[in-house]
Formats: C-alpha cells, sequence, structure tokens
C-alpha cells in the first residue's frame, strides 16, 4: 500500500478502529485507518479538530480512557504486533520505545515533582540505571534540549518554568531511554511563534541526529510543510489523503486537502480576494453521512460518494494516496473549485482626512508587588503598553500582532476602556475619551472577544443575548421590530433566524463567533475591536468568520482594530499593520509593504518564525531564529527592549530605546540599525 | 521553606489575641447572672445586698474594661483567672481535664485517617463498582448520622454483646494502656465516623479528578508501572484538598466532643463546657473556647506547613 521498504518500516497500522461506548450511542472516533511510519521518518497526522488524530496517537500508546474499544488487524510495532501483547510488555514499550509529548506543557509535568524526578524515571523504571547514572543522563539531556544550568534546574518544580521550557522538558523525557518513535501531539500549539519555531527545530533535529521517528499530530499546514517527509490527512475519523508531504502539497488530489490548503491565508502571497471557505462543518461523528464522510460539504459531490471511497494511488506515484471518486477533477481544477465568488477586498479608497480613533502616546502601567522576602513585600512596574500611538480611519482594518505578553490586548482593553489607561491621549470621532465621555461612544465602539465559549452567558438564548444591548441602548424600543432586528442581524452573518431559541453550548465555535459578531453589529457600530477573534476556531471556520468580517467591512464601511498572534491571518485582513514588543511598538507600514520589505530584526525573525504551508518555500527559507524568551516585563532590557534577543545588537542599542522613524512610505521601524540592516 | 513556617506561625499571634479579645466581649452579651444562679442553687430566699456583696468579692462590680484589662494582663501569664463557680484557678481546672480530651481527639483523627485512606483511595480507583457504591453509602452515612446518637448506638450495641460497658473512671493512657484504649475507643469512633466519611468522599474526588490530569497521562506514557503513577503521582497531588479538608472539619470533631463526652460520661474538657454553661460561669466558659480556639489554629497552623511541604508551589511562593 505504500512505498516503504519491508526491512524500513517501524510502524505497520492495519485497520485500526477506535470506539467510545457512551449512554446515548456509539463513536467511532477511529475508522479503519491503515497507515506506515519508516525508521528515522517523520509523519504528519494532519486534521481539524475532533477528526481522531490524537485519538489515532493515543489508541497506539494505549493510552485511551477505559471506555474506549480499540481493535485492530495489526499494529506491528518493530515486527512485533503491539495490538495482541499484554498490558505489562505494552508498558515496557512505552517511554522505553515509543513516547509520547503532549500538546499542554504548562499541565503535562507534575507540578509536586521535582524536574530531575520526573527525568529520571523513564531510566530508573526501564533501563535500571543507578540513581547517579540517571542523574549524568538527566543533565546531559536537559543540556540537549537547550536548558541552559542543567545541573541546577534538576532541582527545580515545573512552576519555575517557562512554558517553552516545560516543553523542552518533555522533550527530554521522551528522548531519555533513546527510543524508535517519539509521538508528538500538537506539542507547539500551546506556544508562541518564536518559542514554537525553536521546539520544532529542536525536535526535527534531533530526530534527525538519532534516527528516531517522529509522529506529529498537528492542525497547522505550515508545520507540517516545514518538517513532514509524509502525511496523513485526516477527515471524520478516516484518512482522506497520504503519502509524500512535497508530492500532496504539490498536487493535492482529495476535495478536502484542497479546501484545507485554499483557506489558509498565506504570508507569502500579497493580499488577495476572499479566502476559499469549505462550507458548513464537520459531521457529528455519533451518525456520519453515509458514504464518503466529505459529501454534504464537498462541491465536486456527486451519486457515486454515497458509497465510501477507498484509498487510491494518483498520478502514477505510489506514494500518494487519495479517497475520493473525483480526484482527477479536483487535482484538475483544484484552484476552482472553492472560488464561489472572486470579489476582492472593499477597493474603495480609505479616506485619509478624519480619523475615527487616534491613539497618543498611550500608556498603561500595571503596579504589582510580591514578597520578596520574610516580612518584606517588593513592588515594580509592568509596562505593559508604553507610549503607542496610531490611528485608525473610517472603512480601516489596523492589525496589532506580536506574541503573548507584548500587551496587544491591554491595548484593546484600554480603548474600551475596560482598564483605566494610566497615560496618554485617545479620541474617537473628535471627542476625547476619559471615563466620563466612553459612555457616549460606546455604541459606536463595540468589541468581539476571543473566546467564543465563555464570553457568551450560557443562560440566555441567542435572541436575549443580541436583544439585550438593543434594549439598553434604546435602539428599537418596538419589541415587534426588534424581533425583526435580530433575525436581520442573525441573517447577516450567516446563522438562522430560528437560532434565537438556542443556547449558546447548542452552537459549534464558529456559529458562536457570529453570534459575537452579531451582537458587536446590532449597535451599528463604526468601529470593532477583535481581540483574537479567529484563534479559538479550525482553519475551514477560521476562513468563513475571516470572510465574514471583510464583507461586512465593504457593505457597513466598519473599521477594525484587528488584533492576533497569527500573522498571517493579520497580513490578510489588515490595511495597516503594527508589530508590538514588550509594550512598544517595532514596526508599522501597509500591509503588503511590511511583509515583502520587514525593516524591524523582530519583525523579520516574526516571520521567519511563521511557517509557510508549502514545502518548496519552506525549506529554501533562509531564517533568522530569535534566541531565548520574553523577557519578564517587570524587569525589561536597558535601552531597546528588544536587544536581549536581538541578533544584531550592539552597545549602543542597549543605551536608550529607538524612536519610531520612517524607513518608506507610511513605514515606520523602531531601530537604530535601519540602513545598515537594510544592506546586509 | 523556613521563612514560609516563620511567617506562618508568627502568624498565629495576632489570630489568638483576637480570638481572645472577641471571646471576651461576646461572652459578657450573654444573659443570665452567675451569683443568682450561685446563691439560689441550695435553695431559700438570697437578698438583694447578698448577691451584691458576692458580686463584689468576684470583681464583676468593677467596670467592663477593667475587667478586660485584668483578663488580657493575665493571658500571656497563663492566668485565665478564677472559676466563679468552683473558685478555683480556670487554667488548673481545664488542665485537670485536657490530657483525656487531647487523647479522644487525637484517637478521633487517627481513627478517621486510618478509615477515610483505604475507603476513599478504594472508592476512587474502582469507581463505578459495587464497592464504590458500598463506600458511598457509608460515608454518606457518617454525614447524616450525629454523633451523639451513633455515641447511644454504640453504648447499646456493647449492653447487647458484651453485657457491659467500659469501666467508669477513666484510666490514665500510661497507667493501664489496654483499658485506657478500650474506654476510649467507643466514643472516638463515634465522632471519628463523620470525620472520616467527609475525608474519605474528599480523597475520592480529589483521586478521581487528579487520575484524569494530564502529568498522569505522562507518567502513563513514560512507562511508569501503574501503581506508582497512583502513589506517587496521584496521591501526592490528591492530598492537598483532602488535608485542608481534614484541617476544617476538626472544627466538628470539637463539637462533637463535647456532646459525646456527656454520652459517654467522660470528664473531659467537653463535659467541663456543658457544665459552665449551664453555671454561666463566664471565667470558666472564656477559658475554655480560648482553649479550643487555640487548638483549632493550632491544627490549621499543622494543615498549613504540610500543606507547603506537599505542594513546592507554596513553598516557594515570593
Amino acid at each position: 500500500m505504500s512505498n516503504i521498504d519491508d526491512k524500513n518500516v517501524l510502524l505497520d497500522v492495519k485497520n485500526l478502529n477506535v470506539e467510545f461506548k457512551l449512554k446515548n450511542g456509539t463513536v467511532r472516533a477511529v475508522d479503519n485507518i491503515s497507515f506506515q511510519v519508516g525508521k528515522g521518518e517523520f509523519l504528519a497526522i494532519v486534521g481539524e479538530s475532533g477528526c481522531g488524530k490524537s485519538v489515532t496517537a493515543l489508541s497506539l500508546m494505549r493510552l485511551l480512557p477505559r471506555i474506549a474499544d480499540i481493535s485492530a488487524d495489526h499494529i506491528k510495532f518493530d515486527g512485533v504486533d503491539i495490538s495482541k501483547v499484554t498490558e505489562s510488555e505494552m508498558r515496557k514499550l512505552r517511554g522505553r520505545r515509543i513516547s509520547m509529548i503532549f500538546q499542554e506543557p504548562m499541565t503535562s509535568l507534575n507540578p509536586v515533582l521535582t524536574i530531575g524526578d520526573q527525568l529520571t524515571e523513564p531510566l530508573l523504571t526501564h533501563l535500571e540505571m543507578s540513581e547517579k547514572e540517571a542523574n549524568a543522563r538527566t543533565i546531559e539531556l536537559l543540556g540537549m534540549v537547550g536548558i541552559p544550568e542543567p545541573e541546577k534546574r534538576l532541582t527545580q518544580y515545573p512552576h519555575q518554568f517557562s512554558g517553552g521550557m516545560r516543553q523542552r522538558v518533555m522533550i527530554a523525557i521522551g528522548l531519555a531511554c533513546e527510543p524508535d518513535l517519539i509521538i508528538a501531539d500538537e506539542p507547539t500549539t500551546a506556544l508562541d511563534v518564536t518559542i514554537q519555531a525553536q521546539i520544532l527545530e529542536l525536535l526535527k533535529d534531533i530526530s534527525s541526529r538519532l534516527g528516531v521517528a517522529v509522529i506529529m499530530i498537528t492542525h497547522n499546514l505550515g508545520v507540517v510543510a516545514a518538517y513532514a517527509d509524509r502525511v496523513n490527512v485526516m477527515y471524520a475519523a478516516r484518512i482522506v489523503e497520504q503519502g509524500d508531504a512535497n508530492q500532496i502539497f504539490e498536487k493535492p488530489s482529495h476535495p478536502y486537502t484542497i479546501g484545507l490548503l485554499r483557506s489558509v491565508p498565506r504570508m507569502d502571497k500579497p493580499r488577495g480576494g476572499r479566502l476559499a471557505t469549505i462550507d458548513g462543518l464537520p459531521p457529528n461523528l455519533m451518525s456520519p453521512p453515509v458514504g464518503c464522510r466529505f459529501k454534504p460539504r464537498c462541491p465536486l459531490a456527486g451519486d457515486a460518494c454515497d458509497n465510501v471511497p477507498v484509498l487510491e494511488t494518483q498520478h502514477g506515484k505510489e506514494d500518494h494516496l487519495a479517497a475520493c471518486f473525483f480526484t482527477d477533477k479536483a487535482s484538475k481544477d483544484g484552484s476552482t473549485i472553492y472560488l464561489a465568488e472572486t470579489s476582492t477586498h472593499s477597493s474603495a479608497e480609505i479616506n485619509k482626512e478624519n480619523p475615527l480613533l487616534v491613539v497618543d502616546g498611550l500608556e498603561q502601567y500595571f503596579s504589582v508587588s510580591f514578597r520578596s522576602g520574610w516580612l518584606s513585600n517588593t513592588s515594580g512596574t509592568v509596562k505593559a503598553v508604553d507610549g503607542v500611538s496610531f490611528e485608525v480611519y473610517p472603512g480601516q482594518t489596523v492589525g496589532l500582532v506580536g506574541e503573548s505578553g507584548c500587551g496587544k490586548t491591554s491595548v484593546g482593553r484600554a480603548i474600551l476602556h475596560l482598564n483605566k489607561a494610566t497615560g496618554g491621549k485617545m479620541q474617537f470621532n473628535d471627542v476625547d475619551l476619559n471615563s466620563n465621555s466612553v459612555a457616549l461612544v460606546r455604541q459606536d465602539m463595540q468589541v468581539i472577544f476571543q473566546d467564543p465559549f465563555s464570553s457568551l452567558n450560557p443562560r440566555m438564548t441567542i435572541g436575549e443575548i443580541l436583544e439585550e444591548p438593543l434594549k439598553v441602548h434604546n435602539i428599537v424600543l418596538d419589541p415587534q421590530e426588534r424581533e425583526e432586528k435580530i433575525s436581520d442581524l442573525l441573517l447577516k452573518v450567516g446563522l438562522y433566524p430560528y437560532m434565537r431559541e438556542r443556547y449558546p453550548h447548542e452552537l459549534s465555535g464558529g456559529q458562536r463567533q457570529r453570534v459575537g459578531i452579531a451582537r458587536a453589529l446590532s449597535m451599528e457600530p463604526k468601529l470593532i475591536i477583535c481581540d483574537e477573534p479567529v484563534s479559538a476556531l479550525d482553519v475551514s471556520v477560521q476562513a468563513q468568520i475571516i470572510n465574514l468580517l471583510e464583507d461586512l467591512q465593504r457593505e457597513l464601511g466598519i473599521a477594525y482594530l484587528f488584533i492576533a498572534h497569527d500573522l498571517a491571518v493579520v497580513k490578510h485582513i489588515s490595511h495597516k499593520v503594527i508589530v508590538m514588543y514588550l509594550g512598544k511598538i517595532m514596526e508599522f507600514g501597509e500591509g503588503d509593504d511590511l511583509y515583502s520589505n520587514p525593516r524591524h530584526p523582530y519583525t523579520r525573525a516574526l516571520m521567519d518564525a511563521a511557517p509557510i504551508p508549502d514545502p518548496q518555500i519552506e525549506r529554501n527559507r533562509v531564517k533568522i531564529v530569535l534566541k531565548g524568551e520574553l523577557p519578564s516585563p517587570l524587569n525589561p532590557p536597558k535601552g531597546c527592549v528588544f536587544s536581549s534577543r536581538c541578533n544584531f545588537v550592539t552597545d549602543a542599542c542597549r543605551a536608550e530605546m529607538p524612536q519610531l522613524q520612517e524607513c518608506g512610505n507610511e513605514h515606520q521601524a523602531a531601530c537604530i540599525k535601519l540602513d545598515e540592516l537594510e544592506n546586509a | 521553606m523556613l521563612s514560609y513556617a516563620i511567617r506562618r506561625i508568627l502568624l498565629t499571634i495576632p489570630t489568638l489575641i483576637a480570638v481572645a479579645v472577641l471571646v471576651f466581649f461576646v461572652l459578657r452579651v450573654v444573659p443570665g447572672d452567675i451569683v443568682e444562679i450561685k446563691l439560689t442553687a441550695e435553695g431559700g430566699m438570697v437578698s438583694e445586698e447578698e448577691i451584691m456583696s458576692e458580686k463584689e468579692r468576684l470583681g464583676l462590680n468593677d467596670p467592663i474594661m477593667v475587667q478586660f484589662y485584668k483578663y488580657m494582663i493575665g493571658l500571656p501569664q497563663g492566668d485565665l483567672g478564677i472559676s466563679l463557680w468552683t473558685e478555683n484557678n480556670v487554667s488548673s481546672e481545664i488542665a485537670a481535664r485536657i490530657g483525656l480530651s487531647f487523647e479522644l481527639a487525637v484517637l478521633s483523627t487517627v481513627l478517621a485517617v486510618l478509615i477515610a485512606f483505604p475507603l476513599g483511595t478504594l472508592s476512587a480507583l474502582f469507581r463505578g463498582s459495587i464497592l464504590d457504591y458500598v463506600i458511598r453509602l457509608l460515608t454518606i452515612g457518617g454525614i447524616a448520622v450525629p454523633s451523639f446518637w451513633l455515641g447511644m448506638l454504640i453504648i447499646m450495641m456493647l449492653l447487647a454483646t458484651v453485657g457491659k460497658l467500659p469501666p467508669l473512671g477513666t484510666v490514665g493512657l500510661l497507667e493501664d494502656p489496654l483499658t485506657n484504649l478500650y474506654q476510649l475507643i467507643w466514643p472516638a469512633l463515634s465522632v471519628g465516623y463523620r470525620y472520616s466519611s467527609v475525608t474519605a468522599r474528599m480523597l475520592r474526588s480529589s483521586i478521581l479528578e487528579v487520575l484524569s490530569e494530564d502529568y498522569i497521562r505522562t507518567a502513563r506514557a513514560k512507562g511508569v508501572f501503574e501503581r506508582i503513577v497512583i502513589v506517587k503521582h496521584g496521591m501526592r497531588n490528591a492530598l492537598l484538598p483532602t488535608v485542608t479538608v481534614i484541617g476544617l472539619e476538626f472544627a466538628f470533631l470539637l463539637g462533637g466532643l463535647v456532646v459525646t463526652e456527656s454520652v459517654f460520661n467522660l470528664n473531659g474538657i467537653g463535659k467541663l463546657f456543658v457544665d459552665s454553661v449551664v453555671r454561666n460561669d463566664l471565667n470558666l466558659l472564656q477559658g475554655l473556647v480560648l482553649t479550643v480556639a487555640t487548638g483549632f489554629v493550632l491544627i490549621n497552623l499543622i494543615v498549613d506547613l504540610l500543606y507547603a511541604a506537599l505542594d513546592p508551589r507554596i513553598r516557594y511562593q515570593k
């Protein structure tokens, strides 16, 4: 079925099924999948949430809860069928020959045991090392995964490590017994993009150096493109496309793969039109569609799709399989099957005479105090936002991007007066914003939050949620009219009026985010502050929401302040982009200009760290990889705040924080070495 | 750790002072007059003058702030004043009886923990089994049944089976440990049942919670033996909330002692408590409340220190 030489096969999974028996039915979370992993190979399993990718990984390790029923023709690991071995044999394999790295570094380590204790555990269990040997090996391992001063770190506890450092420890645990296979389940999803790059590089480097095979579970196509040799694309518990990574990215053959690839905004392409979207939602696995599971969402679906398609060779390549009856059509017309309409961004020139929002020298300081000695407290100031100035014009989208802790959310909250700014001036529509006047402009300034799960009151129906602001602001007084208005709003955001009777938990994540947008729209605002509105959503749903936001802007002329950490998403939606680091603006400019010609070393590094979903481009990129982690905001570096991580730092940089200076048309960067770096 | 411990110990001082002040004033609000009760106890009429002179003698006619001053000055020297009824030193009255109550409290706690840990752990590990349901039934019973009633049931059981009760008149622990244990185990059981039930239920739910944590999955993925996964990775984390409950429930235990000592006719501070309330003996009462409160504060100090020993996040809190 695939082209790995028999003697090089490390893991051979044949017809794996995983079922969960629940009270109200059986869910088949993994449905008859087969795949192989070669020795030293890097396999990616990619798919959206709920497609069964994590369950696949956990079932290989037999780490699923008791209600899971695993069956397979065979799961051969190095020739031995591990689906038949006893639990005690399985335990001997775990951590010894197959190890696993999990998604959440913050919760995957035991908080009450030292790092050293947790690291030596597999060594003592499997290799029967003495305490002393194990300690020596542990120090070596910590050094290998890039943890400074490993001797000191051994006696520390997980809470004394940052997220990135904890994930390094997890990798060290995984490597401890020199396994043949590491299964990494979304190992970098919870981390910032620069840290993600560090961790993935480390994993790749170590696996190729030690000849360890890796199964990487991820939803991020960029990560797949950058690292994987082979790919399994999963949809609704089945593998829909399988094979060589280059081949699949070059000639995707399953309509789902094509849709997935086309719905991701691309950082390397100029800002274009709408994103392709896959309509609808993944099926409920309690009652999946008959035949091809992608049929209800597939633009090519026909009568044949009532049968279950099997994986078949594509393009005459043995190492490329897809399960679809229309692969010829799909791969030929791949670029057009999802393009419903080609309307572009609002082409209307943005009128730059009267800014809608002016932020001038905004400061948001938080004073914190913490216990430092016996009975003494030390207090410090965190400058979450430090002298940030920008304007937003009507109908314009300004993107605010940066890693966690850079102050981007604080900017949004200060504008909304959810936190009271400690300095600077803000003007909205020529009204000076302060705690008194903010009530006057509340209606015109709305917000969409990140988490569509917790930002809607679970005890109110969608109708009540949307009705409340209409009542509070006396916008629509007549109950009958209010009903109509709510129906209009729901239709506008792509929901149905009958959904007003539903409660938030009855909607999917994407639908809830649409309710959040409808709630903001009900005020007919001039500006919406979007705080990470799509980061909790799957790729195909994310594209739907981004398109919706763009359509609404074109139609209603709303301005957005779009706060996000995903550079590609920000690039896609924004006219102007601001890059922040430790409370300060590092660079800002028109989107296309900034992305094609980043001037600040931080902007460059940030872009280099974000992988592009194209193996050809990705593997030829010359990258600046940032060292270290975000410094403590309590104790920022002297001079330029970025100096502690910058590759081009000199003594002059540590003297004072550079001012923003012009470096192009409406393009500014805060770095003293702009000219030097441009020629470099 | 050391600095945490010292900070925590120093913090008990203001707590105890606050308790002392509160006890003094709250008790003076309670209506009733000991002198009248005392003098009329033997029957017959007592004249107004007699009551007044008796009050004068006992210092009850002093302005309240003067009484408060004397009381607060006495405290650091261990002087709790004199019992208004027996006119013995309050501290010696308490000292005579506290040993028995202390022993009973310790025995109940030990018994409770010894029962709770296996029950809670088994119940969690065999969740949903018959065993789990039986344990949960037993422990919900422990919360529902008042300790004095259980005490009476135990007495009836002893009468029905052995045919006699443990000998009256307490035997010292050092004189005859076995008889002492035989005497005290029954009251300890009757107050300890609730204690163990609450603890077992807490332990059950925290073990269940801990076993679904990510780090347990990590431990299993390392190929660690299941026994070690549960004991080393699971139990220590599950103990944290359980230890808190043990500390809080100690207050219920002290309350239970008051009644249980009466039921089993043990001459401990619980019984003294009841007597002093009936006689309106303010000085003795405030001495007793203060003693019990101190015990409670100390137990919670131990719990906090234990907590720090178990959880490094507290130990290293800056």
